[in-house]
């Protein structure tokens, strides 16, 4: 196991190394002047040129790459212009808060889909199935923000049943003491109530916007994924053996069809990670992605560099646990590796 | 697995989790009434205003947590609202001042305080104004602007009372001391937390505060919020009558706007002209709009390329703009027209005014006949992505109009961050763009825009000496000579028309009814110092 891991981090390394390089040369060849854009409204080009040679932008681009290597290597990752602080502490503050609102709506999707997939599969063609296909497809078919602005609208604007979509928190309760940055384990470990219950009456309305994009793929794989297992001859043989339909199903064909449900969840999970973007904007939710859209917008590098190399390394923690979860979930891929 | 039942109980539970009582209704009512809730949607990017790159938001926090020597007095304009008086300076740290040909003398409040208690004497005025002099960037330009540019010019007399030495007789200089930059800062403070290679600690002050001003900052999370509180010993003024104000960040104009009407933010700038439009008629919330300063909105040609080198082309282009339009499905009359005025001529020392231009399409092709050009010709109109919302309907506008004289204007959207980077090079040929100055003087406006010294702002490369001769005298002239160097340049831009202005932007709020005293300042952001929330 030790040795998967090792040789998987091996590989993992030059795929790191490239997004280094690459985004450093993106952020530099897009066009744009971060030391125009900085040097505000009334500026003079001589205001502008001293900018620049405090961003160190009078370089040549090798020089600025090995500064910015030099940097990285002591785990700085530059400071932001747009709000004037370390890439690295901004990213520390804010992931945790794409972390929950993901997992949370990760979480959701995963109860309603999996038992809608495994339900539809094993009643093909009737009602549920149908059910199963409407939601899947309806899920899919709604771009994020456009349930989140809707929910908003609806839960929020009309009926008040919502708290004012102003981010993670009310406006009026302090965040719970910083603990692991994640405010619902922050504010239970705290016995804060008050910030337990704000953060996810706060957390509710984009989670579930999420959740119903993310749905979609999980619903299908699973139905699919079971479908062709309950279709093998090794489930007739249990059948036939008399096993009782529940230990068929649950016992034999879910976690024989769980495998690719795994690779599934990984990819939404990544997905939602990066694609919170939309959702962070509608609910001013204080993320990661709308940090880096931000910083793309205004040409500042240091965030955009320190956000894509951040969602580098998580992709690849994230696929060593999933290549991790799947030894565990079938032993036959352990002895393949 | 019963699915039914499943979904039964997550639908209950969802429904509990949406209408369960707020436990802290109460503690959370209290404080609500004694504060105020801004929602923007951009936030500072530092709390000095000096710093690197500090953005408009920052402003807000300087003006808000520092002092300066001197401020502006008030008026109430056309409709009755609160308004920033450019003519009238009034004491704010120093308590009276003394202006001799070369010199002003500032007497400072004895009993003025900074946050941490020190008390506020003349060498804190003279290390801030060497600071804003000396770090270069805008707060030195913007000092520059009013002949503020040595350390040596600024000296302390005694503890209480500071100089400030003329290079040159500058109408600007007073008025300079006024504006947001020459803030006073705490020295002692800023000194500790200097370092040698950072002698003006603006690494420290980028995330501290070294202030005396009405309000504390009680809590800054970048990017999402800044919390004050009030300065219960603040003596530079009338004590503010709100105790604390969060400005909270939230990006999509849909969800400001609907705080506003639901009642739970208290007051917002950041609305697009169609919604202030709309919400103009709400009964729950009061909308102010001032027409900016010194501002235009404007299609501006680049005079140095064909065909726009040519004035009769330029003129055909003003006689072809569909101003009305633009005013009624762009602006939502949220915005002062400045065409269509009785003549092309002076009509008086105020900037911006009306021209004589109107749609006029007859007019416009002959004009285009007569420069020859009557078989038509190709352009494109290049405009700021960043503020699409206005410039996107404007060019289109623009376009469809050019086209019934022979301009066939191709659109060309440029992102908000090549948009300086695009003018420095002046070498688009024609773009819709705004501008505003600070300091309400027409030469001021004429200086950035229209001098041949080509400033970025001069987006069309327009030179010509003698308007730059003008614009020189009307810097440093009074009286009848000053209102015919003005009258002088005003006429050449119309004539001329390099850029074709179209309309006065409004600075728009809204606020709940109970949020009053709303005052308008030239650097357009919110006092909050004068509000009163009952």
């Amino acid at each position: 196991m030790l040795k998967l891991l090792l040789s998987r981090l091996a590989t993992a390394i030059p795929s790191i190394v490239g997004v280094v390089i690459v985004t450093f040369m993106l952020t530099r060849l897009l066009p744009g002047d971060p030391a125009a854009y900085f040097a505000g409204l009334a500026a003079s080009p001589q205001a502008i040129a001293e900018i620049r040679t405090k961003l160190g932008l009078d370089k040549s681009l090798p020089e600025q790459f090995v500064a910015y290597i030099g940097d990285l290597a002591q785990g700085n990752l530059g400071n932001s212009l747009s709000t004037g602080q370390p890439v690295v502490a901004e990213i520390v503050t804010r992931l945790p808060a794409s972390a929950e609102l993901t997992l949370v709506a990760l979480l959701l999707a995963v109860v309603i889909a999996i038992p809608l997939g495994v339900l539809a599969a094993v009643k093909q063609g009737t009602w549920i199935d149908h059910t199963c296909r409407i939601v899947t497809t309806a899920g899919v078919s709604l771009p994020v923000f456009f349930t989140g602005l809707l929910f908003a609208y609806v839960f929020y604007y009309l009926l008040q049943w919502a708290p004012a979509p102003t981010g993670r928190l009310d406006v009026f309760l302090s965040p719970p003491t910083h603990i692991t940055g994640f405010y619902l384990i922050d504010s239970a470990l705290t016995g804060n109530l008050e910030a337990f219950w704000g953060s996810l009456r706060q957390l509710a309305l984009p989670a579930i916007s999420m959740a119903i994009f993310s749905l979609a793929p999980l619903a299908r794989m699973t139905r699919g994924s079971m479908l062709a297992v309950l279709g093998s001859d090794f489930i007739r043989t249990a059948r036939a053996s008399g096993l009782s339909p529940r230990t068929v199903i649950f016992t034999y064909a879910f976690r024989n069809a769980v495998l690719p449900v795994i690779t599934v969840l990984g990819m939404v999970f990544s997905f939602l990670l990066g694609a919170n973007v939309l959702v962070e904007t509608v609910f001013s939710w204080p993320g990661i992605g709308l940090y880096a859209v931000n910083a793309l917008i205004t040409s500042d590098y240091a965030p955009v560099q320190g956000f894509v190399l951040t969602m580098a390394v998580l992709y690849v923690a994230l696929n060593l646990t999933i290549d991790f979860v799947y030894g565990l979930v079938d032993p036959r891929v352990r002895l393949d590796a | 697995m019963k699915r039914r039942s499943f979904i039964k109980t997550t639908a209950v539970a969802g429904a509990a989790a949406t209408v369960a009582p707020a436990i802290w209704s109460e503690a959370k009512a209290q404080a609500r009434n004694e504060t105020l809730l801004i929602v923007n949607e951009s936030p500072p990017n530092s709390m000095d205003i000096h710093g690197v790159g500090a953005n408009r938001p920052a402003y807000e926090v300087s003006w808000n947590i520092h002092d300066r020597l001197i401020t502006y007095g008030a008026k109430k304009d056309a409709n009755g609202n609160d308004h920033y008086d450019y003519t009238k300076l009034e004491p704010e740290l120093a308590t009276d001042w003394n202006v001799t040909p070369t010199s002003a003398t500032f007497k400072l409040r004895r009993d003025a305080k900074f946050h941490d208690g020190t008390p506020i004497t003349a060498k804190d005025v003279k290390w801030s104004f060497d600071r804003a002099v000396t770090v270069g960037g805008f707060p030195t330009f913007q000092m520059a602007a009013g002949s503020l540019q040595k350390p040596e010019q600024f000296v302390v007399v005694d503890d209480n009372t500071f100089r400030v030495d003329f290079l040159r007789a500058d109408k600007l200089t007073m008025p300079d001391i006024g504006v947001p930059v020459p803030v006073i800062m705490n020295s002692e403070l800023c000194k500790k937390n200097a370092t040698a290679a950072d002698p003006w600690a603006m690494e420290w002050c980028k995330n501290n505060t070294a202030s005396g001003g009405a309000y504390k900052i009680e809590r800054w999370q970048p990017g999402q919020e800044v919390v004050y509180t009030r300065n219960d010993d603040w003596k530079n003024g009338p004590l503010p009558k709100v105790k604390r104000v969060i400005m909270r960040i939230i990006p999509s104009a849909g969800n400001r706007r609907a705080l506003l009407e639901r009642g739970d933010a208290d007051l917002s700038f950041d609305l697009p002209s169609k919604d202030f439009a709309e919400l103009r008629n709400s009964p729950k919330l009061t909308v102010v709009g001032t027409p900016i300063e010194n501002a235009m909105t404007y299609v501006g040609m680049n005079v140095n390329q064909k065909p726009f080198d040519n004035v009769k082309v330029r003129q055909a282009v003003a006689y072809a703009i569909p101003y009305q339009q633009i005013m009624d499905s762009v602006m939502f009359g949220q915005a002062l027209p400045l065409f269509g005025g009785a003549d092309n001529k002076f009509k008086g020392v105020v900037w911006p005014q009306k021209d004589g231009y109107k749609t006029d399409l007859a007019k416009a092709k002959a004009l285009m006949a007569e420069a020859g050009y009557a078989g038509g010709v190709e352009t494109t109109i290049s405009f700021d992505l960043g503020f699409a919302s206005t410039n996107e309907p404007l060019t289109i506008l623009v376009q469809e109009s050019l086209a019934q004289i022979g301009i066939k204007a191709t659109i060309n959207k440029i992102p908000g961050a090549n948009w300086r980077g695009e003018l420095l090079k002046k070498n688009m040929p024609m773009i819709a763009n705004s501008f505003g100055g600070w300091l309400n003087y027409p030469e001021y406006f004429f200086f950035w825009c229209y001098h041949g010294q080509n400033a970025v702002f001069n987006t069309m490369g327009y030179k010509n000496p003698t308007m730059d001769a003008l614009i020189d005298k009307a810097r440093f002239a009074s009286g009848k000579e000053y209102e015919d160097a003005v009258k002088g340049f005003v006429d050449i831009a119309f004539e001329e028309v390099p850029r074709v202005p179209l309309f006065q932007p409004l600075l728009n709020v809204a606020m709940q009814k109970n949020v009053t005293g709303y005052r308008y300042w030239f650097h357009r952001q919110l006092d909050f110092r004068q509000l009163v929330k009952s």
